[in-house]
């Protein structure tokens, strides 16, 4: 057991990757074989990822040193600096990886029975596995240029899978315009790296963190840095992409793209909390993160009024939710140089854009689940052809009504909770920002009620007589995101005590990550 | 080695990067969209192997090696993954093109639009 838990951080990159190599293969002889070595290799992940979370809430950082003669020793003899890569752990990154080996577990579920009739399906597992691993890998490394490759991991799979069902139009066109940012925003990142390494001859996020002296360059770096994964992170004014790349994505997939654009949003985190921390101009970078919030906030929800596609809708309000990250990440960001707001209130709202990431990922993922099973038994997304369906699909319309009303922080749901966290925090640093907060979350009620009303109440139409329950391994899939909702709703300090707050203090704790790497030197 | 004569090269990395982001936002026919990227990820593969560079080096491989400085392998090894990674991006985004095609006759951004609003 122990020898697992020293070696998880890899095995849970690694695993993956070879499942998705050997899942063609294994195609050839039998489907079902597949279907059971995607599921099992998803599952054994994410049991690693909650053995290793147990671990590092017990004993703090993990690092795990690629080929070194013991996994722990960071800097090799005789040098200064670490010269090999490195993961690095936290309890910031493993909150990342519960999140992403959750959602991926589920949609890959999901997908066993809704992709059934699709030909490819061997590629679309491959590329399934890759973008867990892309996922997984981003947030376990602590490395820029190990940054880079799973940024274009998690890119290069998820624009595939976005252009999967290759007989739509439309689907087509949200891979290419996935595609496009991603290669500029990993392009951006590396040149960004390349600066880095210019000035300090160092790739390691830690070693760069100590070494850190914010010239005019690190200026230049931490602004493309953050260009490019605002713009990954669908923040507005870069957040186009984001309704037409969801909307087309075959189902199961589409919560995975939503958890890999949280995964970007972390990296945006790990940068301006870790690699520039204290010598960041705080104030500043946190105001620029609050403003594009709230931007996302009311240019999300408002987008999202009056469509009339269901997943188009939903994606909408992706953008907007993640405002409301955000501005809590921002808010604790603002304050980051002064002690004594951090200590009041700036902890506080680092937790809430963060129990709100993990809360989100649950209940928007379940909400694009129910969106494509009504796309997968009528054949349509439009809103204004639908009606009745709670007649047929009872178990979905639960789902979607759990879904719903976490998103527009109903009590006692656990989207109530971490907006409550945002809205108290933010209204320490300036009231304005609650109120706009609160505004929005009425106006995401007002546009789910619309979808409640439009698909699932009503009478019943005669088209749509013969309609059945979307297949068991679909239900499943969306079941798995439902009760971890209703678990979080249900138990919030429980949940933000274990893992939320130790997330938020790593995030604060820059001497903490660095010393894991560079020992206290 | 701070000469003036090496700072030629970055000069072409800004300019090239200026190109290419100048191209991305301005053209509406997709294959040039994907020519922009390939000029913007040349140029930072430019900057990398650039970044690399000392004055007089010798290849950084050990193995009876000639006396004197060597360039810099790192940056080599990161420009080597860049450039495997930007064919497989640019491989991606001209078959998408293609299939854009296929279904809407037209390779303009404008024109082959489906999703609007």
């Amino acid at each position: 057991m122990d020898a697992l838990v020293i070696h998880s951080p890899i095995l849970i990159i690694a695993i993956p990757l070879l499942a998705a190599f050997l899942t063609p293969l294994i195609s050839k002889a039998s489907n079902r074989a597949r279907d059971v070595l995607v599921i099992a290799a998803l599952a054994f992940t994410e049991f690693l990822v909650i053995v290793l979370a147990k671990d590092i809430y017990l004993t703090g950082i993990h690092v795990y040193t690629l080929g070194a003669s013991s996994p722990i020793v960071t800097i090799p003899e005789q040098y200064m600096v670490p010269v090999r890569i490195i993961l690095e752990v936290d309890a910031m990154s493993i909150f990342a990886g519960i999140m992403s080996a959750t959602v991926c577990l589920a949609g890959a579920i999901y997908s066993l029975s809704c992709v059934r009739e699709e030909t490819g399906k061997d590629r679309f597992y491959t590329l399934l596995l890759l973008l867990t691993v892309g996922q997984l890998g981003m947030e376990f490394t602590g490395d820029m240029f190990n940054l880079f490759v799973f940024l274009e991991i998690l890119s290069i799979s998820g624009a595939a899978l976005a252009a999967f069902r290759t007989r739509f139009a439309d689907a087509v066109e949200g891979g290419f315009k996935y595609m496009v940012i991603s290669s500029v925003g990993a392009l951006l990142v590396l040149f960004a790296t390349g600066i880095f390494y210019a000035q300090y001859n160092l790739l390691n996020i830690a070693a760069l963190a100590q070494a850190m002296q914010y010239t005019m360059l690190d200026k230049i770096a931490l602004t493309l840095l953050v260009i490019a994964f605002l713009m990954k992170s669908g923040g507005v004014p870069l957040h186009w992409w984001v309704p037409d790349t969801y909307t087309p994505a075959p189902a199961g997939v589409s919560p995975m793209i939503y958890s890999a654009t949280l995964a970007c949003m972390y990296a945006l985190y790990r940068i301006c909390f870790t690699l520039y921390g204290v010598a960041l101009n705080a104030a500043t970078i946190g105001w620029i993160v609050i403003i594009a919030g709230v931007l996302s906030m009311f240019v999300g929800v408002t987008m999202a009024l009056h469509q009339s596609d269901v997943k188009r809708l939903m994606a909408y309000h992706v953008i907007s939710q993640g405002g409301y990250m955000l501005l809590g990440v921002g808010v604790g960001l603002a304050v980051l140089d002064n002690p004594e707001a951090l200590a009041t209130y700036g902890r506080e709202a680092i937790s809430g854009g963060l129990f709100h990431v993990i809360n989100h990922a649950f209940f928007k993922g379940l909400l694009l689940l129910t969106g494509e099973a009504l796309f997968y038994r009528l054949g349509t997304r439009d809103l204004n052809k639908m009606g009745g369906m709670a007649r047929n699909m009872k178990f979905t319309c639960v789902f979607f009504l759990i879904g719903a009303l976490a998103i527009s922080g109903v009590p006692p749901l656990n989207g109530f909770a971490s907006k409550l966290m945002i809205y108290e925090a933010a209204y320490q640093l300036n009231p304005i920002l609650t109120i706009v907060a609160m505004i929005v979350s009425i106006i995401t009620l007002a546009s789910f009620t619309k979808v409640f009303q439009s698909a699932y109440t009503g009478p019943a139409l005669s088209q749509y007589k013969d309609v059945k329950e979307v297949p068991m391994s679909m239900l499943i899939g969306m079941g798995i995101l439902a009760g971890a909702t209703i678990f979080f709703s249900l138990f919030p300090s429980l949940v933000v005590n274990t893992i939320i707050y130790p997330a938020a203090d790593a995030l604060i704790d820059q001497a903490a990550y660095i010393n894991a790497v560079m020992g206290g030197v | 080695m701070t000469g003036s004569i090496f700072n030629i090269p970055f000069l072409a990395v800004a300019a090239l990067v200026g190109i290419a982001l100048y191209i991305i936002m301005s053209q509406r026919n997709l294959i040039k969209l994907v020519m922009g990227i390939t000029i913007l990820e040349s140029a930072v593969n430019l900057f990398l192997v650039t970044l690399g560079y000392r004055g007089g080096g010798v290849a950084p491989i050990f193995t009876n090696a000639p006396e004197g400085i060597m360039v810099l392998p790192v940056p080599q090894a990161l420009t080597l993954t860049s450039i495997v990674i930007g064919v497989a991006v640019t491989a991606l985004m001209l078959s998408m093109i293609v299939l854009t095609y296929r279904h809407t006759g037209d390779i303009d951004a404008e024109k082959s639009r489906q999703m609007k609003g």
